[in-house]
């Protein structure tokens, strides 16, 4: 990837100064000039309106490999909380990291968050690359792909690790396609080729039905989004420190296309975050209308757990989309995961089948979820569910 | 405004064959079917002609058999389809893909929005939204519930974790759109007969004058090495009974677990 100037075409309008995050721009004579801080991130070429300055990115498989080392994790956090796919990553990175026999590296961006690095180190992290700037307090595509790319340009990390939630899915494949880097969606498995070294990336496909394993063998850094819900963290250990690295850039507002116009927390029922769970109760089609979700909180509630719910009841407007499982929802891995009314397509069991214990209750023996429930029950669930219940509520 | 869409015709069973020399789908034999969720980037797209005037153009890249979800797309209201077939772009992982939608956005030329669907159902990645809009240079807004245009602004309401986020870029920018954006029209028979008869534009990669290398296995960074049916995990144990007896036994099994927190 390389940044180009077409010097005919530059009017020395200063857009691209403003516009680059390294400073590394410069107008002699009405024309720009790049400096040695140039990290190639390419956000000038965005901001050019005169056809000036080209980013070259083609993907060709003859990158020196070896000039790349070192894993790094983007951190995602909101409203000063790590989001919690961030430890995962870490944890899984660590290992990994340990098998290179690289360091461990967390990227963070936003504003007024350096005291968050701490965080980072606990949970496994050995040096926190830190750049903050008021224009990247609130995540938007445009600036976060900038800063990230140069970073990574910069220091040339093999592997970059991103969560796949909606952010991490905004943002990977836009560095990707700016590095021209081979990128791996939604991964549930991980791993390191010794012999090649590798980044092994497995996932479904095919709403679950199929698994695949990818490598990029040839383009670098190596990009995986993964799975909330999958990796484990560690443990964090607060005595853990590490290096911060500060990466020094200056933004400017009125280079960043895109306006947060507002945020708008969804309603959370007053109930457990659905990934943080260790019990989910979940409702699906057999319920047969909205109302009858009550059955579903009223159970939750008595085993303190949260509310979920299959595509199918999220898709007829029974309940918000947040609390819906599977693969187009969330990846949930509770030690108990109550199933009422779900028939358990493949694309609902993609976000629940790592469940310690899974207990399904259909009207419908031939139901597929009953192929992984621990405990199959075929029987009615609006006389099963409110009985158990009671039950509970008694047990305690 | 002139809009293109971008479509991709995905197997409609879950009964999927791989190759197992090169490890690429083999899409022969499957019948297909518009990528379910592109329907509401169509549906987004006609909704927004018929408030502000203009085209919807429709592309997908893919074998010729391709085509039939382009003439459904037409049959639904749009104006034009192109497809970009090649067997050179057999085999294109995301990075290919977006290489390619953007030089057929870059020849069709005049384009104010570029809409897509989420994901595909097959590859579930969502990554070519996004890539097509750096081949472009453009801003991008992904998981979009709600969109409207005004002077040249497009104003997205996105579905994110556990919260929305309005959202407002300049055109032009690519938009992806969930499945909760909207209802997608069914064509009447008038329209699906017509669509049929219809001419599609068909493009090679040199008609685009597009670098063959940056398309297909040579253009892809990523690399299928092995595919399998995930393992099965064993049924378990049967409760049976009154809906009282399978309730005790249940909360019983539950208490042993040790838990429930309450």
């Amino acid at each position: 990837m390389a940044v180009r100037l077409i010097i005919d075409n530059c009017t020395g309008c200063k857009l691209c100064l403003r516009a680059c995050p390294y400073g590394a721009i410069d107008i002699i004579d009405d024309k720009a000039q790049f400096d040695d801080n140039c990290t190639q991130c390419g956000a000038c070429a965005a901001s050019c309106t005169f056809d000036a300055i080209l980013l070259e990115t083609s993907y060709t498989p003859d990158v020196d490999v070896d000039q790349y080392r070192g894993l790094w994790v983007v951190a995602e956090h909101l409203h000063d909380q790590f989001r919690r796919g961030t430890f995962e990553l870490l944890g899984e990175g660590r290992r990994l990291a340990d098998k290179l026999g690289v360091e461990l590296a967390a990227v963070l961006l936003g504003e007024g968050v350096a005291d968050m690095a701490k965080g980072l180190f606990a949970h496994g992290a050995d040096r926190v690359y830190l750049a903050q700037d008021p224009v990247l307090a609130h995540y938007r595509t445009g600036p976060y792909t900038d800063v990230l790319s140069g970073m990574i340009n910069q220091h040339k990390p093999e592997i970059v690790l991103v969560s796949a939630t909606p952010q991490g899915r905004d943002l990977a494949p836009r560095v990707a396609a700016r590095l021209s880097a081979g990128l791996t969606a939604d991964c549930t498995g991980l791993d390191i080729d010794d012999e090649e070294r590798l980044l092994v990336q497995t996932r479904p496909a095919f709403g679950g039905n199929l698994m695949a394993t990818i490598i990029s063998r040839h383009a670098r850094p190596q990009m995986a989004t993964v799975r909330p819900g999958v990796m484990k963290a560690l443990d964090p250990d607060p005595s853990r420190t590490g290096e911060i690295v500060e990466i020094a850039v200056h933004l400017d507002e009125r280079s960043v296309i895109a306006k947060v116009v507002e945020t708008v927390q969804q309603e959370a029922d007053g109930q457990v975050n659905l990934q943080d769970a260790d019990i989910i109760v979940s409702g699906g089609r057999g319920l047969g209308k909205p109302e009858h979700f009550a059955l579903i909180r009223e159970l939750a509630e008595a085993l303190g757990g949260a509310v979920g719910a299959s595509r199918a009841a999220v898709d007829a407007g029974w309940i918000p989309a947040y609390h819906q499982v599977g693969q187009t929802g969330r990846t949930v891995q509770p030690k108990l995961y109550i199933a009422c009314g779900i028939s358990g397509a493949v694309q609902h069991l993609a976000g629940m089948s790592t469940a310690d214990c899974i207990v399904a209750i259909n009207k419908d023996p031939a139901a597929p979820v009953f192929n992984i429930a621990t405990y199959s029950i075929v029987g009615d669930l609006f006389e099963i569910v409110p009985a158990l219940t009671k039950k509970l509520r008694e047990v305690r | 405004m002139n809009i293109v869409v971008c479509i991709k015709q995905v197997p409609e069973t879950t009964e999927v064959r791989v190759d197992p020399e090169t490890n690429a789908l083999i899409r022969e034999g499957v019948a297909s079917i518009i990528n379910p969720v592109d329907e509401n980037a169509i549906e987004a797209a006609l909704q927004l002609r018929e408030g502000h005037g203009g085209t919807v153009t429709v592309i997908t890249m893919g074998p010729p058999q391709a085509e039939e979800a382009l003439r459904q797309a037409l049959a639904m209201g749009a104006d034009e389809a192109i497809l970009l077939s090649d067997p050179a772009s057999r085999g294109s992982d995301t990075l290919a893909t977006s290489y390619s939608l953007a030089e057929m956005v870059r020849k069709i030329g005049e384009v104010d929005l570029i809409l897509c669907g989420k994901q595909a159902i097959d590859g579930d990645t969502g990554q070519v939204g996004p890539g097509l809009a750096e081949r472009l240079g453009i801003p991008q807004v992904t998981f979009a519930i709600e969109l409207s245009v005004e002077d040249g602004k497009l104003r997205a309401k996105r579905v994110l974790d556990d919260f929305f986020e309005v959202l407002e870029v300049k055109l032009p920018a690519v938009v992806t759109v969930v499945k909760q954006a909207n209802d997608p029209r069914h064509p009447g028979m008038r329209n699906v007969l017509k669509a049929k008869r219809a001419e599609i534009t068909t493009w090679t990669l040199a008609d685009l004058e597009a670098d063959p290398k940056q398309s297909g296995f040579d253009g892809s960074p990523t690399q299928v090495i092995r595919v399998w049916p995930p393992e099965k995990r064993g049924g378990g144990k049967k409760i049976e009974g009154t809906s009282e007896e399978v309730a005790e036994e249940l909360a019983q099994a539950i208490k042993e677990m040790d838990i429930a927190a309450g």
